[in-house]
């Protein structure tokens, strides 16, 4: 297929169609309405349901059901409509089911603003609703990405029974990039009949139930032990990074995901036609996180810039990553404010002369 | 040059986002990396409105451009916004029918184009942001006058009316960005 020119939040929603969703159930928020403007006119021409449901809790009921049946679903939404959405995740998380979750990230807390952030690394990665679980957790930096991302988000979900969160900011919703949607394309993982889903029980064989309730302590505690088993998988096997420059020598290493990365990109351009040596990894799996690359990579430098659009939180990952073994410093911008290539630069530059070594 | 990027800024309603969406669909079709960014933000009917695009060999990093290679104005509020911005030896393209004071910046390369009073004298004014595109086009090569022609006609095909129009007027635009043309409007 040619390549077309599509907004971030497009491509994202093309890409569930292509994955073979068909359900859509969602409600409206800034920046991410293309999302589900672009379901609601795409769904039925090929036999899809759109639903605007009366709430995000409802939404996020609706993709339970939907996924307790074995469809593939998706939903989407912005940070304040995620958190209503929490409730709904937890039980999906708990009753193992298949569901995409779409945030394109605001700034908060509250009800915040509606320009790009990274406020929501915490609540993606850590849990965000209640009980003990994890969503797997990919950043894309590109459409194409977003696009490819969400594919395999569907994949993931079926072959884990857990839900996948795509994070994304505001940037990555409205921009508009070349994206290819290949006709060949395979799943990136094998796939097993849903023979769990809860579709109509006609005697032939065992009762589907979706449950996340566990009244016997026993059997919630072995419950939770084969989530964890589940998340020890991902851990081992869904492990997903980018580097850029890490093969050669370099005196800072930055640490950035999603479209920061992307001005990270520049500025490691600038700064090597300064003569200053830099490279960086940028995490696509945020949970599971790529502690060993960053670590690997954090080793050769003499310091670690990470660059947030929040006050300091991947940074958490990164010194669990890093150990104490290099100074790792922070440099962010909140509240819909961007990082601009000339920032982090400069900020490069005084680390590399050892210089602002404040941690 | 490996990479133009260039703001284009107005009146929302002005055609801002389409011709920066149409630069850019043009710089996809050359096989370029591109990117598109829009300003989005809480606006009001008749509020400024504005996109940056960058065309390159190379991967685009940053689709967010702090000092544009070029900015194409096309109302007072954005020179005023975006002509401090503008790297020092770039292009300042700048809609005279409607901007009446002069560019402070004297490090820069100007364009005047009478975007609007060209448009009206075409008798499709509507077409001031085909004008300015097509000066931004013919100053700076930043894709072939050829296929953003082909984009103009895929844009508009379902409005054939439109198509003639528009070419007419981005082709007035790129005459003045080449210099071939002088500002001299007879509307």
């Amino acid at each position: 297929m040619a390549k077309k020119l599509m907004k971030g939040a497009e491509a994202m929603g093309e890409a569930a169609i292509q994955a073979g969703c068909r359900l859509f159930f969602g409600y409206p928020i800034t920046p991410q309405n293309e999302i589900p403007e672009y379901m609601s006119a795409r769904l039925p021409q090929v036999g899809g349901t759109f639903v605007q449901a009366e709430s995000e809790v409802a939404a996020s009921n609706m993709i339970y059901g939907a996924a307790g049946a074995g469809e593939r679903v998706l939903t989407s939404s912005s940070s304040p409509g995620i958190s209503l959405m929490m409730e709904g995740l937890s039980y999906i998380a708990g009753s193992e089911l298949p569901v995409v979750v779409i945030n394109i990230m605001r700034a908060g807390p509250g009800l915040g603003g509606i320009l790009p952030a990274q406020g929501d690394y915490f609540q993606a990665t850590k849990g965000g609703g209640h009980g003990d679980y994890r969503c797997l957790v990919l950043a894309p930096w590109s459409v194409q990405e977003a696009a490819d991302l969400v594919q395999d988000a569907f994949d993931l979900a079926d072959y884990y029974r857990n839900p996948v969160l795509i994070l994304g900011d505001g940037l990555i919703g409205q921009m508009m990039e070349p994206v290819e949607f290949k006709a060949d394309r395979r799943p990136c993982k094998p796939l097993a009949p849903k023979t769990w889903a809860s579709t109509g029980w006609k005697g032939d064989r065992p009762r589907a139930i979706i449950n996340s309730l566990f009244l016997d302590p026993e059997a919630l505690e072995r419950h939770n032990q084969k989530l964890a088993a589940k998340y020890a998988a991902m851990e081992r096997d869904e492990k997903r990074v980018a580097e850029v420059g890490t093969d050669g020598q370099y005196e800072v290493l930055v640490v950035a995901y999603g479209t920061v990365a992307r001005v990270v990109y520049t500025a490691l351009d600038d700064l090597r036609q300064a003569g200053v040596r830099a490279a960086m990894v940028r995490p696509v799996s945020l949970f599971p996180f790529p502690y060993e690359a960053v670590r690997r990579a954090a080793e050769k430098a003499k310091a670690v810039l990470v660059a947030e659009l929040s006050t300091g939180q991947m940074i958490e990952d990164v010194r669990l990553a890093v150990e104490g073994r290099v100074p790792v410093h922070f440099i962010g911008r909140q509240g819909g404010m961007l990082l601009t290539p000339e920032d982090i630069a400069a900020r490069v530059r005084e680390l590399a002369a050892g210089e602002g070594s404040h941690a | 040059m490996a990479q133009h990027d260039v703001v284009i800024a107005g009146f929302g309603g002005q055609g801002v986002l389409l011709v920066g969406k149409m630069l850019a669909y043009a710089g996809m079709r050359e096989n370029k990396e591109v990117s598109w960014f829009p300003s989005y933000g809480p606006e009001m009917r008749g509020g400024t409105c504005n996109c940056t695009v960058v065309i390159s060999d190379r991967p685009v990093g940053s689709p967010v451009v702090q000092h544009p290679s070029a900015i194409i104005v096309l109302n007072l509020p954005s020179l005023d916004k975006f002509e401090p911005l503008l790297r020092s030896g770039g292009l300042l393209c700048v809609n005279t029918s409607l901007i009446h004071r002069q560019p402070r910046r004297d490090d820069v390369r100007v364009v005047a184009v009478p975007a609007n009073d060209i448009a009206i004298e075409l008798h499709n004014p509507r077409g001031a942001n085909m004008v300015a595109l097509g000066a931004y086009v013919g100053s700076t090569g930043a894709v072939s006058e050829r296929v953003l022609e082909e984009v103009i006609q895929e844009t508009f095909a379902g409005k054939p009316g439109l198509v003639e129009a528009n070419l007419q007027a981005f082709r007035r635009g790129v005459a003045i960005g080449r210099g071939e043309s002088t500002q001299e409007v007879t509307a």
